[in-house]
């Protein structure tokens, strides 16, 4: 099997599951910008954030054979302080250019804040002026469906083609609006909130599966970075092909991410992408 | 294959898969519940919530999943004036 792991915050992953992840088929990986578990003071703290997303942790991939890509922005649980989060808006057109960065990421809303709303009207605007892939987080539990409308709102009052931008973390309540208004949806594999693995092949069953992708969104919390093989073994036990399985975590990674210049897959599954 | 001949949409074979599965779950809310009526004090959202989604699971209509996250959700429009917390509940404080 192959796969893509289009979300997982690495920088907070040990050795050991980079290796278990090439071990089961992985072939690119990509990671978003994100909170840190705590609120950086400056800045700086950010300039080395990003450093590490384009310098460092694309080596640690590399040994293991697996490309490694990123996503830039200020995490949305980071927007309530603007004078901050100007500050990272104006460092983050430095690093834009770096070979492995896809676009802006993961942007979106937490708390469904005016300020956060602002910070990613000035994030979504960034990504517009300089032709790059959005990928959207959108909030938690009880704020997702309000933080989804508001968040599908800001990227139809942007003008952002559909197709370039990417909502995460969609349920049951949200997928329909994700992909009815034209963007793609991510569906995120945790072991208590968001999907489990079943729930998640039955949205793929129901609604546009060429526009889904499924993604481990592993990080410092309780999460899986195996998810995504482990789903799509699920789904062959559900009696879905080799090919449907292979459509749903390779095929549509690819294509949503290829629109990026720099994205590339493993050499030993065919090349550059 | 015509659609209901693949195996994800025949109930027996689904029900091989995931019966003991959601028979767990269902013993386990179960207890949970016990549990709650055994301790002091009173519901607040969280066990609200819970409370109204076992009618939604018991009404026999579709689409239950997301009737459920929908009833958790946090229904009003406006952006917040703020964000006073960075995390969540798992159900809107105001049911």
């Amino acid at each position: 099997m192959r796969y893509i792991e289009p979300h997982a915050h690495m920088v907070s992953r040990t050795t050991d599951d980079y290796v278990a992840m090439a071990t089961a088929g992985c072939v690119a990986i990509c990671e978003p910008a994100f909170w840190a578990g705590f609120d950086r003071c400056s800045a700086d703290g950010f300039r080395d954030y990003f450093r590490q997303l384009t310098e460092v942790e694309p080596r640690r991939a590399a040994r293991h054979g697996i490309p490694h890509h990123a996503w830039l922005c200020l995490n949305p649980k980071e927007s309530e302080d603007l004078a901050l989060a100007e500050d990272v808006l104006a460092l983050i057109p430095e690093f834009l250019d770096r070979p492995n960065v896809l676009g802006i990421g993961e942007i979106g809303l937490n708390k469904n804040s005016r300020n956060e709303l602002r910070i990613l009207e000035r994030h979504v605007q960034l990504a517009v002026e300089r032709d790059r892939l959005i990928l959207v987080h959108t909030p938690h539990l009880e704020d997702k469906l309000k933080g989804t409308r508001l968040i599908l709102d800001v990227l139809r009052a942007a003008g952002v083609r559909p197709g370039r931008a990417l909502v995460d973390h969609v349920e049951e309540h949200t997928v329909r609006l994700v992909l009815d208004a034209g963007h793609w949806g991510g569906i995120t594999l945790y072991p208590e909130s968001k999907a489990t693995p079943a729930r998640a092949i039955d949205m793929v069953e129901q609604y546009a599966a060429e526009r889904l992708w499924l993604n481990s969104a592993c990080d410092w919390g309780h999460s899986e970075p195996l998810a995504v093989p482990r789903a799509a073994l699920e789904m062959r036990r559900r009696g879905h092909s080799a090919a449907a399985v292979d459509a749903l975590v390779y095929g549509n990674p690819l294509r949503f991410l290829s629109q990026a210049p720099g994205f590339r897959v493993a050499d030993h599954v065919g090349g550059q992408a | 294959m015509t659609p209901h001949q693949e195996p994800w949409r025949r109930r027996e074979a689904l029900a091989d898969l995931y019966y003991m599965d959601a028979r767990a779950r269902v013993l386990d809310l179960a207890a949970f519940l016990d549990r709650m009526d055994r301790a002091a004090g009173a519901d607040d959202h969280r066990l609200r919530s819970l409370r109204a989604a076992l009618a939604t699971l018991a009404d026999g209509k579709p689409e239950r999943a997301r009737r459920i996250l929908e009833a958790w959700s946090d229904p009003t429009v406006e952006p917040a004036a703020r964000a006073d917390t960075k995390g969540a509940t798992g159900a809107w404080p105001g049911l």
